[in-house]
């Protein structure tokens, strides 16, 4: 079966350094696939060039079998690539449910209409909370974004992503910086998301315990570099991996950053 | 709860005001106050124009005169050069707006692309080399001298001509105020707080940023002909920087994002010019007025940054947020002890 998402050569480099470095890699439909790799690995950046965000110099990156490299963000969205942030994106000066809101309008295609209320929409308001429900964000609804505490704000971005119901989830660190008490609910949405089976899901994470779990296959970047990619058995006994970046060590070093 | 209600109380309160102002002239029986009352409700429309770019879209444009300056000249001339009828003035109005809607669409699709500071500096060019145009087309514009005509025989009576002029500035607010709160209008905010993330949910950014721009532009015409006729002379004075920076002032005192604002913004600004150029003719100081407003701006950044609209609603927010937290404190704690 054609790949959702498959890159050939994909490369971006930023004056001589390379923080992309010809990664060749395909993801097949339904598939829950995590990225791991050292700080400054190129994770973010590799979410980057699928995204849209950044457009890669060098290689192409395909979408169900069509290059996609030379459309804008925008675009690539409305084709079903969905993406959370690492570093919190949101709208800061508007409430929660507004952001929220936002996403859910954009997936209903509400784009242009500019005389209906905004709040006659009840669906969508209604959608909103129910996916800030799942975030466990509901009671936060109308607090204005910039004001939420760190893992707050983390929820948030989650819950824009999900209310865009991309084809393709793309989760940068989804539970970085939250407290341990908070995780546990992130992982039970992206578990629940998983078990439906009708998502492609591409995650970014440092807790080895969480992606050994939840992963289908788990490939590592390093130094820009597609080491291995392979089931998450195969990676953790990969001499290679535990040589360049696992060290043996991974649930001691590892969960802790 | 969060239904827009028609009878909220804010509505109830714009609605009192409008009640005055269509008594005033009426119990107030002064040429020079309706003259300057009817100043700061057509100023009062260019500056909700201009919030639309500035407080809802978070563009900055500094040749927002220059639509200002084109509904001017179209009512202006075509007032002047066909026959001075409310059908002409109409028409001329429908022009002017036309023209304007029509150069902000190709002036914003060609800059509103580019960086904010950029497009800012490129709209002053454009602007700029517009009223040079103007100066230098005599045969048409008698450039920096410009020339006086005559309006319509009922706009003869000041009060009709104030009460057309509140008419449509009710209007414009009923028509800013649904589109701001439209979904469209909800886009606009979210490029203003976040362009990048606008554009990653999946909205077309540039377009909503051309949007703004060309309903800002449109409205501002329409201003820009209601000006004329209150002075019933037109000069290239209507596409200086003056009136951009008058539009700004009023909107950043005022306060931006708020539509309400830039119309107090509007009623400070053009008071203080109005008491300030009296005094001048005693205190010579006075003339240069505009350091006054420089010092007001300083002042208003500074301690006001949301204007004074703004600071309001934030208060009022706060004390709700204060009385809504009081009430809210027991039901809580009932709830964690049920747990
Ligand atoms: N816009 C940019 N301009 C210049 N260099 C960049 C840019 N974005 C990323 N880089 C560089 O590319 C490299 C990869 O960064 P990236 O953010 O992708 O790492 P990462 O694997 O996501 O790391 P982390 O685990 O810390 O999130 C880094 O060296 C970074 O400095
Ligand atoms: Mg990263």
């Amino acid at each position: 079966m054609e790949p959702i998402i498959r890159t050939e050569n994909l490369s971006i480099s930023f004056g001589g350094h390379k923080a992309v470095d010809r990664v060749n890699f395909e993801m097949p439909e339904k598939h829950f696939k995590s990225i791991i790799g050292p700080n400054g690995a190129g994770k973010t950046t590799f979410f980057n060039l699928i995204s849209g965000e950044l457009k890669n110099t060098e290689g192409d990156v395909f979408f169900k079998g069509q290059s996609i490299a030379n459309l804008s963000s925008v675009e690539r969205t409305r084709l079903g690539l969905g993406r959370s942030f690492q570093i919190t994106n949101v709208f800061p000066n508007l409430t929660v449910l507004e952001n929220v809101r936002l996403a859910v309008q954009s997936r209903e295609k509400i784009r242009f209409n500019p005389f209906k209320h905004y709040l006659h929409y009840k669906k969508i308001t209604q959608d909103a909370l129910t996916i800030l429900e799942q975030v466990l964000l509901e009671n936060k609804a109308h607090h204005i974004a910039s004001q939420l505490a760190h893992g707050e704000k983390r929820k948030l971005e989650i819950a824009m992503l999900l209310a865009l119901d991309t084809e393709v989830l793309m989760l940068d660190e989804p539970t970085a910086g939250m407290s341990l008490e908070e995780v546990p609910a992130i992982l039970d949405v992206i578990k629940s998301i998983k078990s439906r089976g009708d998502k492609t899901i591409l995650l970014i994470e440092h807790k080895m315990d969480m992606i050994l779990d939840l992963s289908d296959s788990i490939m590592v970047l390093f130094n820009g570099k597609l080491l291995a990619d392979g089931s998450p058995s195969e990676i953790m006994n990969n001499t290679t991996v535990q040589n360049a970046y696992l060290g043996g060590l991974y649930d001691g070093e590892l969960v802790e950053t | 709860m969060n239904k827009p209600i028609l009878l909220s109380r804010s509505n109830i309160f714009l609605f009192i005001i409008v009640l005055a102002l269509i008594a005033f002239p009426f119990v107030m029986d002064s040429r020079t106050l309706t003259i300057l009352v009817t100043q700061i409700l057509i100023f009062g429309i260019l500056a909700m124009s201009y919030d639309i770019l500035l407080g809802y879209t978070g563009i900055v444009s500094f040749g927002h005169a220059m639509f200002f300056g084109i509904g001017a000249y179209c009512t202006a001339i075509m007032l002047n050069d066909f026959e001075s009828t409310i059908f002409v003035f109409i028409g001329s109005i429908a022009v002017g707006m036309v023209i304007a809607g029509i150069l902000s669409f190709i002036v914003g699709l060609l800059t509103l692309r580019l960086k904010s500071h950029f497009f800012a500096m490129l709209t002053m060019a454009i602007s700029g080399l517009l009223l040079v145009v103007a100066e230098k087309w005599r045969s048409v514009t008698k450039g920096n001298d410009g020339f006086t005509f005559k309006a319509p025989e009922v706009f003869k009576d000041r009060i009709v001509f104030y009460l057309v002029v509140l008419a449509l500035i009710v209007i414009v607010f009923i028509v800013l105020k649904r589109f701001v709160n439209s979904p469209l209008g909800r886009v606009l905010i979210a490029v203003r707080e976040n362009e990048q993330r606008t554009k990653s949910l999946g909205f077309k950014t540039l377009y909503y940023k051309v949007i703004a721009s060309v309903l800002a532009g449109v409205i501002a015409s329409l201003a820009g002909s209601l000006y004329a006729v209150s002075l019933r002379f037109v000069n290239t004075a209507v596409l200086t920087m003056e009136i951009t920076l008058d539009a700004l002032l009023m909107t950043i005192i005022g306060g931006v994002g708020t539509l309400i604002g830039p119309l107090v913004g509007a009623v400070v600004i053009e008071s203080a010019q109005h008491y300030l150029s009296g005094l001048a003719r005693d205190f010579p100081i006075f003339e240069r007025w505009i350091i006054f407003f420089g010092i007001i701006y300083i002042l208003a950044v500074i301690f006001f940054p949301k204007g004074i609209v703004g600071t309001i609603q934030a208060k009022y927010f706060q004390w709700k947020d204060k009385k809504a937290q009081l009430n809210v404190v027991p039901l809580s704690k009932n709830k964690e002890s049920s747990k």
